[in-house]
């Protein structure tokens, strides 16, 4: 690995999601909302889940961030929306095996599409978190609105 | 008086030839988080462990006695370098933090402020002088206050009236996140004048100039041996020896007691009465090498050095399209530690490009998350400087700004 090499984390992909955000801003209706902290750096998130019938109906997001945690957000709620929870649990999972794999994990295309370009922020142990910021908010938010869907 | 050889300086301090990944050459800015060490320091503690290691006080044999010898050779020097009356005011801790919770504590414990009293600080401080206060006025039902900062980045010490409800005024010395050299003296003056205890944090400020606590006035002060090309592990506190005698103790243990029986302890005398179990021993042979290094040099040139460098860092950086400096913008009562932002970029993102130049910097909040709230910023990258902060490396901190604003697309 080659810390010099911040063109592996910047992809393309990445730059285009931090300047133009999917999904972006908070909307009404949701069942659940969260606000996830990076302690370390202060990046933070206020995430909300719409829920209909176990599909994910929105994700909707305000976030202050770098463009590590912007894009992150960006490319999930593209992912997400219109999912099953389920299937997005598992997504999640996929995700985050790739964050936490130190560079050495094959990035699966077809269920993470955008998400593969993350595959180089997975080579700065310190930016891990930037990029888990969103996701841990959402699942922390569909527990949240899950509960509330069963109760 | 000869000039500061920064050059000479350098070849103490091995690290700073590194080269990094991309055969980048270091250009370490991050002194005002941790600065680096000479080879003094280190092959001070290394002579320590290899051939003088034992325990102290308790072990009655002859290495027993040299390290003794040694760990309180280390409290001389460093009485001797921040002007204490006496060296039984040094207290060793394990940094600052821990020097400033202990403070709170034994305030607290010790009845010094209680419900309705008034303990101020300033939006300046650093998380270390602001939550022990939190803590302590929490426990104890007294209120916390504050000065604010004007938008220049200056205390306005017109912004808070001490009273005789006031009992403890904790205020920084130098900013770590905006470099304002604090009034300090003024403050103690006003602290005094209606019988408040005055606290200062001296963490920025022990490493950048010469500290004399007599002359100062304080009651408390404190500072942390890795900022001033000592080790990690120890911190200190200095008290004046009549408040520290009448306070109880912090932590309980080892060393700090007089007589134990199984219920009731008599406690050891200042400083011992403060540094339960084994203290920081090699660390404080090395805060004495420390301090012995900074004394060749000489306080006065560093601190010169200090204002050339930041001076000159604040000029290249106010020519920069894009990158605006919070805090003040001229090199008067500044220590050397410049926070800035960069228009189109996220400090994170200026921090890892900067890196992928060589140029280490910290991006963040700088423990200091009030300060930038009142800034309406989230976070700031800070360059920080010290004695071998070289012109070039600020040049080097420039051109790496442009490359990054380029990079994206910001200007
Ligand atoms: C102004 C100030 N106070 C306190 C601290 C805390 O020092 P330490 O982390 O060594 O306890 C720091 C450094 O981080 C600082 O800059």
């Amino acid at each position: 690995m080659n810390a010099a090499n911040v063109d592996a984390m910047y992809q393309e992909i990445i730059l285009d999601h931090y300047k133009n955000p999917h999904g972006a801003g908070l909307r009404e209706p949701f069942e659940a909302e969260v606000h996830h902290v990076n302690p370390t750096c202060g990046d933070e998130i206020t995430l909300r889940v719409h829920l209909d019938g176990g599909r994910v109906a929105d994700v909707s997001y305000a976030a202050e961030g770098c463009s590590i945690s912007q894009a992150s957000a960006s490319v999930m709620n593209e992912l997400l929306v219109g999912k099953s929870v389920e299937e997005g649990l598992q997504t999640l999972t996929v995700f985050q095996e790739l964050m936490q794999g130190r560079g050495q994990v094959e990035p699966d295309e077809d269920v993470l599409e955008d998400g593969i370009a993350f595959a180089g922020v997975a080579q700065f142990p310190a930016r891990v978190k930037c990029a888990l910021l969103a996701w841990m908010a959402w699942k922390d938010a569909v527990a949240q609105a899950s509960a509330e869907e069963d109760s | 008086m000869a000039g500061h050889d920064v050059e000479a300086v350098r070849k103490d301090f091995p690290i700073l030839t590194r080269t990094l990944a991309g055969d980048r050459p270091l250009v370490y800015l991050d002194s005002a988080n941790t600065s680096q060490k000479p080879r003094q320091v280190v092959e001070a503690m290394e002579r320590h462990y290899l051939e003088h290691n034992a325990n102290v006080a308790r072990a009655m044999h002859q290495l027993g006695a040299e390290a003794s010898a040694a760990f309180e050779a280390g409290r001389d020097k460093v009485a001797q370098f921040i002007g204490a009356p006496r060296r039984d005011e040094v207290v060793f801790t394990k940094n600052a933090s821990e020097a400033l919770n202990l403070v709170a504590r034994v305030l607290g414990d010790d009845g010094r402020v209680s419900a309705g009293d008034e303990v101020v600080v300033t939006t300046m401080e650093h998380h270390s002088n602001l939550v022990p206060w939190q803590l302590l006025t929490q426990r104890t039902g007294a209120d916390l206050r504050w000065f604010d900062v004007t938008d220049e980045g200056r205390l306005d010490l017109d912004s808070h009236t001490l009273t005789e409800r006031t009992k403890v005024v904790a205020v920084t010395w130098v900013s770590n996140m905006l470099g304002t050299i604090n009034p300090v003296e003024e403050i103690v003056r006003r602290a005094h004048e209606v019988g408040a205890l005055v606290v200062v944090d001296a963490s920025q400020a022990v490493p950048q100039f010469p500290v004399d606590v007599a002359a100062l006035g304080a009651d408390f002060v404190a500072f942390t041996g890795h900022k001033m090309v000592g080790p990690t592990g120890i911190g200190v506190l200095w008290g004046r020896y009549d408040l520290l005698a009448e306070l109880p103790p912090f932590l309980g243990g080892g060393e700090m007691i007089e007589t134990v029986s199984m219920d009731s302890t008599t406690f050891a005398a200042p400083p011992h009465r403060f540094e339960a179990g084994t203290p920081p021993i090699a660390q404080s042979v090395g805060l004495g090498a420390a301090v012995d290094y900074l004394s060749r040099i000489g306080m006065d040139q560093v601190a010169a050095h200090e204002q050339r460098i930041t001076a000159y860092a604040l000029d290249v950086l106010r020519e920069l399209p894009g990158v605006s400096i919070v805090g003040p913008k001229e090199p008067v009562d500044r220590g050397g530690a410049i926070s800035f932002t960069v228009d189109g970029v996220h400090p994170h993102d200026v921090a890892q490009l900067l890196d992928s130049q060589g140029v280490a910097v910290r991006a963040g909040h700088h423990c200091a998350k009030p300060l930038h709230a009142r800034f309406g910023v989230q976070s700031t990258t800070r360059a920080s400087f010290y004695l071998y902060t070289t012109e070039a490396e600020i040049d080097a901190l420039g051109a790496a700004i442009r490359h990054t604003q380029s990079y994206f697309g910001a200007r």
